[in-house]
């Protein structure tokens, strides 16, 4: 059993056991890579199906060979396809982009409050009709208990405290000073009335692990990720104001490895093109006690 | 292809412990800086925030990532710490020393292959110290390095370093635990770290990274038993796909294709069709540690959280009361009298604490008899027992199947490990049992004097079968037939509660449990007046009627199944097809109640 196997397994237990203990449940797919070979470990979990839905939070600054990737394959794998927006503070017009907020505020509005109230069923959902292939109201508005989402340890500070199964309480606080015990792959899965829990499948995952684990099982992922002749490439995806790419010339998963193991990015941290990083003092925490992902 | 180097590069998890502030970030941080495994941006952030907040940088600082943290200089939680040497990648897991986090400590150690820990020259040893010793040995590690830190300030000092190493190993002895080694250190300076130090030339073992590079990964659990709990039984039918699959991960051992196998507590057997997966090559044999799929060659029925063994190899122990090591987490202590949830392999089952035998005072090892609680932090030998038998191992057979974890509430409280399988005779059940009938006052009227005038014994018709089998329109039209040959029956309709306990998987154990309990002392009452109590259950397996049938006692449950018979060993009265003729339907349960001698005309 090699170290990619171990991880593959590690999460398919998660997920399944996720799927056993929680009624409501759902997957966040950003459409980046991470949430991508997440997608592609529940297909290895159920053997082929995802018997839950994929929730994508559409910022609207997405760029938009994400979306038309994400609507690909919600076809093609007959996706449970569903999506969220703060339709409210995009008409207003008050956003990073348009200059009326910081990046930090901007994210807390469209990410965060966004996820906040499309988990919770009080904004409207979108759901992918495959008759159809268009979107639609989903009639569905019950809250989902339990939430799969991608985050790595590795990734920055406060995520590598998280747990496996990390609950979220009425206000979708994280309160990291009391977390559950997780031991002999027991987690926490009973939840008081008005509380979730969010599922960390990838936790233990590098950077690194996933490339190689997208070479090796042949996942596709967004063109953004490969130089496309300009010699610049995105190691990490966001909305399009707020990522910039890095220059590399990585026109291929093999490359990519090949970069991260020893190249130039053996040593430099993935999310250093996110600006909303370097506008809080700790690293995502203020973000993430509200939710953010 | 370059995929090979990292198919063949080791990775190891270990955990750092100790007493609150004996130096175990300083050790990792030194560890990270030292063996180049600090990503640029991370220490270039750390130092920005230590310039902002006019602080010296520390090592410390790195793993202290999160604001408040930082604010309270001290490790809350398991922080993850990624670092490789020459020989493996490493995931150090960094466990508060507080006793406050003992959970989070708990965490991190249960993740970890191999343990440091931490003890300060200067301070000496600590009630955590000894206690982290304790878990880690509890928690089935068993390659455990002791650092002695901050050397400085006992001027490196071998006397010291000996008087320390003795005394601990003294008490290590009494755990059955015996440390790889004991390796001197300052770890702010950097010594005995990565590079040997002329600062203790007495010295001559490994260094922190020697020693980490020496620690060897456990065995796979290869060569054991093979045991997979049954996660879950999954017939996805989209895309016209018919599979019917058995899912879990394999703890220990290998089973392959052909191999018979025996699902415990049921007893059920099947052989092994095929092995499933999606977008892998086929294969023909699996191996603990996978997460895997099978087909059966026959459609047996069996539920999540069955125990899956090899045919012909040693069974797992099949009770519900066992002798265990229980370490206590919750707030609330433990009690008795109070429905727990337990937690093993794949399978949730209420449970109680049964027999306090003693608690185990961790720091000092010494023991307290007569206590009837497990506080908060108290190491209990104890005896459990569940609300129905489970499979398991003991902990020194077959390790991942004798260890369980307890819920309190919503909460993971407790850990153990099973340390002897106990004989279920004296269970709380048959206490209760026990208990009522030496209370139970007969009135005036005779047993033989309401068969007289009724025509019929009294007796509970229990109707089983799966949801839409039609059993609940076969009961009422049951108690009518009965009612109007002359009989005294009665329809108990809470099957649709029982129902709802089934759909929320929450209570589908412990609340059915509980309602399951109180059918079987209600139907006692009932069926004492004389009554055919007629009630329907949906899933139940032999278990369930046999806890009825005891209940019942001295009168035993009539079952008629409808549909198929998912029962193993348990005999029901009658059999009906899916969704049968209600008329056709009476008229057999009718004819076997005369043949019985029910009905008595």
């Amino acid at each position: 059993m090699n170290q990619l196997d171990q991880l593959e397994s590690k999460s398919v237990h998660i997920l399944r056991e996720a799927y056993r203990e929680f009624k409501s449940l759902c997957m966040l797919w950003s459409i980046g890579k991470d949430s991508t070979v997440m997608l592609w470990l529940a297909r290895k979990a159920f053997f082929g199906h995802v018997p839950f839905p994929l929730v994508h939070i559409d910022t609207a600054y997405k760029m938009p060979e994400m979306i038309e990737y994400r609507d690909k394959f919600a076809r093609e794998w007959r996706l449970n396809m569903v999506v969220g927006q703060n339709k409210a503070q995009l008409a207003s017009g008050v956003t990073f982009p348009n200059g009326k907020l910081t990046r930090i505020e901007c994210c807390r509005a469209l990410k965060s409050e966004a996820l906040k109230h499309t988990l919770s069923g009080e904004w409207d959902r979108l759901r992918m009709n495959h008759t159809t292939g268009q979107y639609e109201l989903d009639t569905n508005r019950e809250p989902y208990t339990g939430v799969i989402v991608g985050v790595r340890s590795d990734e920055e500070g406060s995520r590598s405290k998280e747990r496996y199964f990390s609950p979220r309480d009425k206000h979708n606080d994280w309160d990291v000073d009391d977390q559950p015990p997780e031991l002999w792959s027991q987690y926490k899965t009973a939840f008081a009335p008005g509380t979730h829990v969010r599922i960390h499948p990838l936790l233990d995952w590098t950077e690194l692990n996933l490339w190689e684990y997208i070479e090796r099982e042949k996942i596709p992922v967004v063109d953004l990720y490969f130089d496309q002749g300009q010699e610049k490439r995105y190691r990490s995806l966001g909305c399009g104001p707020c990522t910039t790419p890095v220059d590399s010339t990585s026109k291929t998963v093999a490359e990519i490895v090949a970069e991260i193991r020893t190249g130039k990015f053996a040593n430099i941290a993935e999310r250093s093109g996110r600006a909303q990083d370097k506008e809080d003092g700790g690293g995502l925490e203020t973000l993430r006690r509200d939710g953010y992902m | 292809m370059a995929d090979t180097v990292a198919l063949e590069r080791e990775h190891m998890d270990i955990v750092i412990v100790g007493h609150v502030d004996h130096g175990k970030s300083t050790v990792i941080g030194r560890l990270m800086a030292d063996t180049g495994s600090l990503p640029e941006g991370k220490l270039e952030q750390v130092k920005a925030m230590c310039l902002a907040n006019s602080r010296p940088f520390e090592y410390a600082f790195l793993l202290d990532a999160l604001q408040n943290e930082q604010a309270q200089g001290i490790t809350i939680d398991t922080a993850r710490c990624f670092f490789k040497t020459a020989k493996r990648h490493y995931i150090i897991n960094d466990a508060p020393g507080h006793i406050e986090f003992l959970k989070n400590m708990v965490t991190g150690a249960a993740r970890a292959q191999a343990a440091l820990l931490v003890i300060d020259a200067e301070e000496g040893i600590q009630e955590n110290s000894k206690r982290h010793g304790y878990m880690v040995s509890m928690l089935g590690l068993k390659q455990i390095a002791v650092l002695v830190n901050k050397m400085d300030l006992v001027d490196y000092s071998e006397k010291t370093f000996e008087r320390i190493k003795t005394e601990y190993t003294a008490f290590l002895d009494q755990l059955g635990v015996h440390p790889s080694a004991f390796i001197p250190i300052a770890a702010r300076e950097g010594v005995n770290i990565t590079g040997r130090s002329e600062l203790m030339p007495w010295y001559s073992g490994n260094t922190v990274l020697g020693q980490v590079d020496a620690f060897i990964r456990p065995s796979e659990n290869l060569d054991k038993l093979f045991r997979m709990p049954v996660q879950d039984i999954y017939k996805f039918t989209a895309g016209g796909d018919d599979r019917r699959i058995v899912a879990g991960t394999i703890l220990t051992g290998r089973i392959k294709v052909g191999d018979g196998v025996v699902f415990q507590p049921s007893g059920k057997e099947s052989v092994i069709k095929s092995i499933e997966a999606f977008s892998a090559p086929e294969r023909t044999q699996m191996e603990a540690g996978y997460a895997t799929g099978f087909q059966l060659t026959t459609q047996i029925y069996i539920k999540p959280g069955e125990l899956m063994c090899r045919k012909g190899d040693p069974a797992p122990h099949v009770r519900r009361r066992f002798r265990t090591n229980l370490f206590w987490m919750g707030r609330p202590p433990m009690v008795m009298d109070k429905e727990y949830k337990l937690k093993i392999g794949s399978t949730q089952v209420g449970v109680a604490l049964a027999e306090m035998n003693q608690v185990l005072d961790a720091s000092e090892l010494g023991t307290v008899l007569n206590k009837q609680q497990v506080d908060r932090h108290d190491v209990a030998e104890c005896v459990l027992e569940t609300t129905r038998p489970i499979a398991f191992d003991l902990r020194n057979d077959v390790e991942p199947t004798g260890r369980f974890v307890i819920v309190d509430e919503f909460e993971i409280a407790g850990c153990g490990i099973i340390l002897e399988a106990m004989d279920d005779s004296g269970s709380l059940l048959s206490a209760h049992i026990r208990d009522r009938e030496f209370h139970w006052e007969r009135g005036s009227v005779t047993v033989d004097e309401r068969t007289k005038r009724s025509k019929n014994a009294g007796k509970l018709i229990i109707l089983h079968g799966p949801y839409g089998c039609g059993k609940r329109r076969i009961a009422k039209h049951l108690e009518r037939a009965l009612f109007d040959r002359g009989n005294l029956s009665y329809y108990f309709g809470i099957s649709n509660f029982f129902e709802e306990l089934d759909h929320d998987v929450h209570t589908r154990n412990i609340g059915r449990e509980r309602h399951l309990d109180k059918l079987g002392d209600l139907s006692r009452v009932i069926v004492d007046t004389g009554t055919l109590l007629i009630t329907t259950i949906t899933d139940a397996d032999d278990f369930d009627l046999e806890k009825l049938n005891l209940l019942n006692a001295p009168s035993k449950v009539f079952v008629v199944n409808v549909g198929d018979n998912t029962f193993g060993s348990f005999k029901v009265d009658v059999e009906l097809s899916y969704r049968p003729d209600e008329d056709e339907a009476a008229e057999k349960v009718i004819a076997e109640l005369k043949r019985q001698g029910i009905l008595t005309d």
